[in-house]
């Protein structure tokens, strides 16, 4: 029985690191919506075909073109980059003054001719990079290289985007832009310039965690919805735009999946997020760290 | 008035006549799919209409069908018993989560999201428990013995299959023109444009919100179980979860939400489509359709709103009411 014990709780321990390990990419992700929803107010519903766009770009920049992990991984961040702020351009800025519903299920469509874009030119085939990284032993625990990168390149990310809203002038008008629509104009800051730059930020992001989870998760054309509605419901349970109840929220996720993984399958880990993610829309209807009214 | 009546009553008639004069089991077959799927449409655009978008229609749907082909399989319970047990699921389920989204103000954006949440639940579900449901490898109904079909609703006759859709369909109208006319109607609309004057009008905001949450959600699951009874086989993907509710979205939007037929159209022209490229291409066609379908609908939400029956109606009606439909459209559905 104490044997048990034992092995129980180092099993227990590893789901949980895991689960850190695994909220640090979903916090990035998050923070890419939640930052688009912020300072633009839509919500970009084919964030995670981005992802999956930015995972195909990386799969055939190092599997096909051979270039080194390291050189493809900014070429596609700022390829990703780059679809945001045309995603922007073309979708979103002819509907900014349409009701937010419309915006929503607009980018509802680019999800579907993003995702059968994927499946017309590249198949629908599982693809990989390849790389297989070494596994850590810690005791008798084992984690991922590829997990402990991701999550480390994913603080990495969250600063870099931390510092530029704060230290630089177009991230002090970003953040200015969020907190009053109207007067940033009269302040001479140009808010179709800001939106773009913030939409390419946005997709930025999206372009570095595709670097990431090209590393743990095959590519094929619907990857996306195996973590985009993750996404969103975490940006909603830490509040829409909130950075901070985001951050709070991608790691409660991360650790319900992880655990609920352990005990059973990894299906019913989601469902025990979604169900939890209902139940708390209804204590806490506007995220996490609302001040109640 | 009577002769806008003779008008629905002769092409009542004229679809009634059609599988009878005309036998060809392919097309057959699309008219079945495209009228079940235009009573799918059409339920999702009864409360669509009122701005309450729904991402969790996918997970009625799916319900609908998993329910009744499970009864049946496992329990031997007729789909007759079984179409009406897996509505009442929806139905609670549906209220379940709909009660405290509309007793906590949750709408917009977070209504969306609470939804999507809810159809994605119903989507792992079905995964997890594939020793019953045979997860995402998809599920077929036992078929009854011969001289059974009746009681285990499994016909291998394409026109009884047209007859039943169709009578669904048509029913699907008419509860649409019923709201069309009550009072529901008029509280929703006020409803939509400003919660709070309704509510001080003497409109009881939640419980008309449930009722036609209520009435979607029982009518998303019927076309759901019979689309499992048709087709004989379901997947999650087919019948629950995000993928299906985006294309009930779709469809409505491209059709017209608010007007009666605007979810057929929506229908037609979708199914129409998927099936032009599939004959035209074959297996080349993967994904072709979905992507048509997708720049249709980025193209139909900035440009036409309110859908292509609801432009041409507006178009033909303008000179003497001045777009109805576009302050309907405007409503901003989320105030934040």
């Amino acid at each position: 029985m104490q044997s048990f014990l034992d092995i129980f709780d180092i099993y227990l321990l590893e789901a949980v690191i895991n689960g850190i390990l695994l909220g640090g990419v979903l916090a990035l992700l998050a923070l890419g919506l939640n930052l688009i929803f912020g300072v633009i107010d839509v919500t970009w519903i084919c964030y995670a075909e981005l992802v999956m766009i930015g995972m195909y770009g990386m799969y055939y920049l190092v599997q096909v073109f051979h270039l080194p992990y390291w050189a493809a991984a900014p070429l596609v961040i700022l390829l990703v980059a780059l679809l945001g702020a045309a995603l922007h351009f073309f979708v979103i800025a002819p509907l900014l003054t349409a009701p937010p519903i419309n915006q929503l299920l607009a980018t509802g469509g680019v999800l579907f001719i993003l995702q059968s874009f994927a499946t017309v030119a590249f198949g629908i085939d599982f693809r990989n990079l390849g790389i297989r990284l070494p596994v850590l032993a810690l005791g008798e625990m084992n984690f991922s290289y590829a997990r402990l990168l991701s999550f480390a390149a994913a603080l990495v990310g969250m600063v870099g985007v931390y510092l530029f809203l704060t230290r630089t002038f177009t991230g002090t008008a970003i953040r200015a832009i969020a907190q009053d629509r109207q007067i940033m104009p009269l302040m001479g800051v140009d808010p179709k310039r800001i939106y773009l730059v913030t939409s390419a930020i946005g997709g930025g992001l999206a372009g570095l965690a595709a670097c990431l989870l090209v590393l743990q998760y095959d590519v094929h054309p619907f990857v996306g919805l195996s973590f985009g509605p993750i996404t969103f419901l975490i940006c909603v349970l830490g509040g829409l735009g909130n950075f901070i109840g985001g951050f709070i929220a991608a790691f409660v996720f991360a650790e319900i999946i992880s655990l609920g993984g352990l005990f059973s399958d990894l299906e019913w880990g989601y469902v025990l997020a979604f169900a939890f993610f209902i139940v708390m829309m209804f204590i806490r209807p506007a995220g996490l760290l609302a001040r109640r009214s | 008035m009577n002769r806008h009546a003779a008008g629905w009553i002769i092409a009542l008639l004229a679809l009634v006549a059609l599988p009878f004069v005309h036998r060809d089991p392919y097309h057959l077959h699309v008219l079945v799919l495209i009228l079940i799927w235009s009573f799918a449409y059409t339920s999702w655009s009864i409360m669509g209409r009122f701005g309450l978008v729904s991402l969790g229609h996918g997970g009625f749907m799916g319900i609908g069908a998993y329910v009744t082909a499970l009864l049946w399989n496992h329990l031997g319970v007729s789909p007759w018993i079984g179409i009406p047990l897996s509505m009442a699921t929806a139905g609670v389920l549906a209220l379940i989560v709909a009660y405290p989204c509309f007793r906590f103000r949750i709408t917009g954006h977070y209504f969306v999201l609470v939804t999507l949440a809810l159809s994605g639940i119903v989507l792992q579900v079905i995964t997890a428990t594939r020793d019953y449901t045979g997860g995402s490898l998809g599920y077929t109904p036992q078929r009854a013995q011969s001289g059974k079909g009746l009681f285990a609703l499994q016909f291998d006759d394409k026109t009884t299959w047209y007859l039943i859709a169709l009578a669904v369909w048509v029913a699907g109208l008419v509860i649409w023109r019923a709201i069309d006319r009550s009072m529901i109607r008029h509280a929703m609309e006020a409803i939509s444009e400003d919660e709070d004057a309704a509510a001080a009008a003497g409109v009881n905001v939640t419980a008309e919100k449930l009722k036609i949450t209520l009435i979607s959600a029982l009518m998303t699951a019927l076309s759901g179980a019979l689309y499992c009874q048709y087709q004989m086989f379901i997947s999650p993907d087919t019948v629950s979860g995000i993928a299906v509710s985006l294309q009930m979205v779709f469809a409505a939007i491209v059709g017209g939400v608010y007007v009666a037929l605007g979810p057929t159209v929506g229908a037609v022209i979708t199914i129409v489509l998927a099936e032009v490229l599939r004959i035209s291409f074959g297996t080349k066609a993967v994904g072709w359709d979905n992507l048509v379908y997708g720049i249709l609908l980025v193209l139909f939400i900035i440009f036409l709103p309110k859908g292509i029956l609801g432009s041409v109606i507006d178009r033909i009606k303008s000179p003497r009411k001045p777009s109805r439909g576009h302050e309907q459209q405007t409503v901003p559905i989320a105030r934040r």
